[in-house]
């Protein structure tokens, strides 16, 4: 089992309910799902209590047999640097380094880092041109297929990308989401995939729906 | 994972250099002031250090003439033969060195360079020509002496030594002793010094010319500037930090997501900016050499004028002050540094990335009610505020509170100034000043503290010249002033006098204690000399005539401050002998008090005191020929000093000072200066969102670029205005405050309007100048710059 939740709960203090309520879920390795809801449902706290980039108030969070819950900041810090990638929805690439620096960045973090997976991804996703440029120098959908390879050159076990496409056109959108999904194919990891859009959750072959708080 | 780590935190200073040069640059001038200072300041205690290890000054007991004239050589034969163990020395300068004469068999031990035990040739020194022992650099100033120089470097600087009989002669004094050194063990069986030499005092160690004590006030007020300036550079630094970590939090955010734990990342920030701190610190310590080189000659030149204190003109690289120099850039990166670090260690995982409108965390409010508080204390401190360290605190909370009431104050006038605006462009170019503010705001605070040192210092610098100036004219009222060898030579003086001067002035005086401290008893005789110069701080109506009926004493301010003296109270200035004060004078930069009483009283009091200098009053025009009247008399031209030369010699010794004090009000000056081009240059990006729209409503590239340097000057005219009072305070602080507690005397403060204006002037030079480039800079920007603003807003 590479993810299990188990009544995991989180609320807010400016909330007056629980923003999670009680969610159960289990992925076996190399399992992918797609994660749905609206605006406000959930989808990015939860995966933010995934990542470990939050804490679950109540409930048990474990990845790849690992209990989040009694890990401290250098302990979660460690599952992210190793066994979790998150893609972000605003790419959160690091301005001042260039495009091949971004690449390899988390993988140097890991100490996992292998200069021909950074060029083959590189290659795969079309970037090998724009290895020197910054991420301002990049249009929209190059930021986000240089924060897809950032993710896959470390590795990690788990794929948590939340609205990967979100501020892409449709067009874009496809192609981003069919290179995403082919190379974590290829890796054996599992993905998470939260998305607004039914076309994008359609791709991935188990989908969940958030509403409230609870999933249906 | 660390390298890594800083690698992608030192990344951001690579693609932004403009911010790394800010925090470099602000650093190492901010280091460069302060440790040029103080390498002026340790040379100088450096200098008096060696002196007293040379000299014994202050080390020993001494015994000196009752009316500081010479001891004859045969009254130090008499107190060997009584007993007394003592050792006579000579003072003289020669080409502007100060010769000493020594008698290496009587001198303690470890007195100059001739020690017992040493390896100087003691039968070279003492026979033939002799030897004079000093520096190198001094050696070369002296004339040909006739006597082999040695080069030594442990004598004090600007100082030579030689044996007492070798400097008798070159001083062309044969037979004559200033002081006799008093060594620490003496025979119990001595006879009294009273029945073997009456007309001689005995001083106790520290008593007599302790030139470091001396100096205090000197070194404090040049102190106090290098910690503003490095004030002033450290508002650069923490406005380049602040930017920095603003900047770097979307980098943060990302880090911290990618599994960099929160401890590390600090660590890691932490050490980054510690090798900023030590690398910009090592060019400070550099630049601290060079400034304190290039001004130390005119402090030198200073210390000697004003106090007679010998400093080298010359550097030298001492390692505490290169560690210390390091030390404080790292302490200020510190304190920079402290505010940003504990905000990033507080900062959720999953906070808002985009860097926050610059300076907003800071709550007007908040900070308005702090700058209120500091001044309210200050006040306080002011009035009901006792010692030096109650002054230095109302300094500071007057200065940190005065900076902090800055952009509140700002905002306040903007908003203000906004209210009657017509056109569209005038009420956006008020609105955007308005908002400008916060981002300025530090570089800004620079600026006031900048210029209200530049007019605190200057007030209490010209303040002190003025003072001093009125002082030396009251005090050298005499047209020629004459010393007299011995009691011959002074009834020679008298005769020339009777046919060649206007009126002859004795200067009697003795020293002894009065109302508890140490202190000289001065005659005066009843002369308009006195009556029409002299001014007083506090008198009794007709102070003079009561003095001249023997009704009172005239005392000083450090009697009466440190004494606790009232007018009309009794200082008993004899055994039996108690006379009321009938004023109090000014007698600016003596550190012991005085006690001035009619001459005939002195005469009853001391007939032991003979007068052997004297004032000579004279038409101006007639000066020269009394000069050669007492020449032809027999007295050495070496004895008479004119009173326009001793004037002259002041005012040069006050224009170096101004000098100095010039030197580092215009570095600071233009510390400020950088820090608002650097402030303008590094928002100049962040300023494109808000100019675009506004481009693209109508107005030009280059009317929004006039703008913004009319902004720069405006805002630096408003900061202008509100340091002229700061300063003020600051100059009222040093001056009825902290120069009290210190010295025991109060300046009086006068004002420079004309100074002010200027300073006004050179500051909004100084901005115009700052903003100049990054509005050039604007008016060139391509327009598809400005179009990528909607860009990324969509």
């Amino acid at each position: 089992m590479l993810l299990h939740l188990d009544t995991v709960t989180k609320s807010y203090p400016d909330t007056e309910t629980p923003v999670l309520h009680g969610v159960s879920l289990d992925l076996d390795v190399g399992g992918k799902l797609a994660l749905t809801g609206e605006s406000g449902s959930g989808k990015s706290t939860l995966l933010h209590l995934i990542g470990g980039l939050d804490t679950a108030d109540s409930g048990r969070v474990e990845i790849d047999g690992t209990d989040l819950t009694p890990l401290d900041d250098s302990g979660r810090a460690g599952l992210r640097r190793g066994t979790v990638g998150v893609i972000f929805q605003q790419f959160n690439l690091i301005p001042s380094l260039t495009v091949a620096a971004n690449i390899a960045f988390q993988a140097r973090l890991a100490g996992r880092h292998d200069p021909a997976r950074d060029a083959e991804l590189a290659t795969r996703l079309g970037l090998q041109k724009h290895l020197h440029k910054y991420p301002e120098q990049l249009s929209g959908g190059q930021q986000q297929r240089v924060a897809i390879a950032r993710t896959l050159a470390a590795g990690p076990k788990l794929v948590l990308a939340d609205e990967p496409t979100g501020n892409l056109d449709e067009a874009s959108s496809d192609a981003v989401m069919s290179l995403l999904q082919e190379l974590v194919e290829e890796t054996g990891a599992g993905l998470i995939l939260v998305t607004h859009s039914e076309r994008l959750a359609a791709r991935l072959p188990r989908r969940l729906h958030l509403r409230a708080g609870q999933l249906t | 994972m660390s390298r890594v780590i800083l690698s992608a935190l030192l990344s951001h200073w690579r693609r932004n250099p403009l911010q790394l040069i800010t925090l470099l640059a602000g650093l190492a001038l901010a280091t460069a002031l302060w440790s040029g200072v103080q390498a002026i300041n340790a040379e100088a205690r450096a200098s008096y250090d060696a002196a007293a290890a040379t000299l014994g000054d202050g080390q020993y007991a001494q015994i000196t003439a009752r009316d500081g004239g010479a001891i004859p050589q045969e009254t130090y034969v008499a107190l060997r033969r009584g007993g007394w163990a003592v050792s006579p020395v000579i003072e003289g300068r020669i080409d502007g060195v100060r010769l000493i004469g020594l008698e290496p068999l009587t001198a303690p031990g470890g007195l100059g360079p001739v020690r017992a035990g040493g390896e100087a040739d003691l039968g070279a020194f003492l026979s033939g020509s002799g030897q004079v022992f000093a520096r190198s650099d001094t050696l070369t100033r002296l004339p040909d002496l006739a006597a082999e120089p040695v080069t030594a470097p442990d004598v004090a600087p600007n100082t030579a030594l030689t044996d007492i009989g070798v400097a008798q002669r070159l001083l062309d004094r044969e037979g004559q002793i200033d002081r006799l050194i008093v060594l620490p063990d003496q025979p119990l069986t001595r006879r009294p010094l009273s029945d073997i030499a009456p007309d001689l005092i005995r001083s106790a160690p520290q008593e007599g010319g302790d030139v470091a004590r001396l100096t205090d006030s000197f070194h404090l007020n040049l102190t106090a500037f290098g910690l503003l300036s490095f004030a002033v550079g450290l508002f650069i630094v923490q406005g380049a930090i602040g930017l920095a970590f603003e900047q770097r939090r979307p980098m943060v955010r990302t880090l911290r997501a990618l599994g960099v734990p929160l401890r590390r990342l600090i660590l890691l920030m932490a050490v980054e900016l510690a090798l900023l701190a030590l690398l910009a610190g090592g060019i400070g310590v550099a630049l601290g050499y060079l400034i304190a080189a290039a001004l130390l000659p005119d402090v030198a030149a200073t210390l000697r004028g004003l106090y007679g204190a010998d400093v080298a003109g010359q550097l030298s690289l001492r390692p505490v002050w290169w560690l210390s120099g390091l030390g404080i850039a790292l302490g200020g990166t510190a304190l920079a540094a402290s505010g940003a670090l504990w905000s990033l260690a507080r900062m959720p995982l999953l906070s808002g990335a985009q860097p926050r409108a610059l300076m907003m965390a800071r709550s007007g409010v908040g900070q308005a009610t702090i700058a209120a508080l500091l001044l309210v204390l200050s006040g306080a401190l002011a009035l009901w505020g006792d010692g030096l360290l109650a002054g230095f605190a109302m300094l500071g909370a007057l200065l940190i509170g005065g900076a902090l009431a800055l952009p509140p104050l700002l905002g306040l006038v903007l908003r203000w100034a906004e209210t009657p605006a017509r056109s569209a462009t005038a009420e956006w170019f008020w609105a955007d000043t308005r908002q400008q503010v916060p981002g300025l705001s530090l570089a800004l605070m620079a600026l006031l503290l900048a210029m209200a040192a530049n007019v605190g210092v200057s007030t209490m610098v010209s303040s002190f010249r003025l003072t001093f100036t009125g002082f030396l004219d009251q005090r050298l009222a005499s047209e020629l002033y004459v010393r007299a060898a011995d009691a011959a030579q002074a009834d020679m003086i008298r005769e020339v006098a009777r046919d060649h001067a206007d009126a002859l002035l004795p200067l009697l005086s003795t020293e002894r204690q009065v109302a508890g401290m140490p202190a000289k008893v001065y005659a005066a005789r009843d002369h308009a000399t006195y009556r029409d110069n002299w001014q007083f701080l506090d008198a009794v109506p007709n102070p003079w005539d009561r003095l001249a009926r023997g009704e009172g004493v005239l005392i000083n301010e450090q009697m009466f401050r440190r004494s606790d003296l009232s007018l009309g109270d009794e200082v008993t200035i004899a055994l039996g002998t108690g006379l009321p004060v009938l004023g109090i004078y000014g007698d600016y930069g003596n550190p012991i008090g005085q006690v001035i009483v009619t001459e005939p009283l002195f005469r009853d009091l001391h007939p032991e005191v003979t007068a052997l200098r004297f004032g000579l009053r004279s038409d101006p025009g007639q000066v020269a020929a009394l000069r050669d009247a007492l020449k032809e008399a027999g007295i050495p031209q070496a004895a008479m000093t004119d009173q326009a030369a001793l004037k002259r010699m002041s005012l040069a010794v006050f224009e170096r000072t101004f000098t100095v004090t010039t030197a580092l009000n215009v570095l600071t000056l233009a510390v400020a200066g950088f820090a608002i081009l650097m402030s303008l240059l590094t928002l100049a990006a962040m300023r494109l969102p808000q100019l675009a729209p506004v481009w693209a409503l109508g107005l030009t590239r280059r009317s929004l670029a006039r703008l913004d340097l009319l902004r720069a000057v405006v805002l630096a005219a408003l900061t202008a205005a509100l340091a002229l009072p700061l300063g003020l305070a600051l100059a009222w602080a040093l001056l009825a405050v902290v120069n009290v507690e210190a010295f025991g005397w109060r300046l009086p403060m006068y004002l420079f309007p004309l100074d002010y204006l200027r300073l006004t002037g050179l500051a909004l030079l100084a901005a115009a100048l700052a903003a100049s480039w990054p509005a050039w800079r604007l008016s060139r920007t391509p327009p598809a710059q400005l179009l990528g603003v909607f860009r990324n807003e969509r």
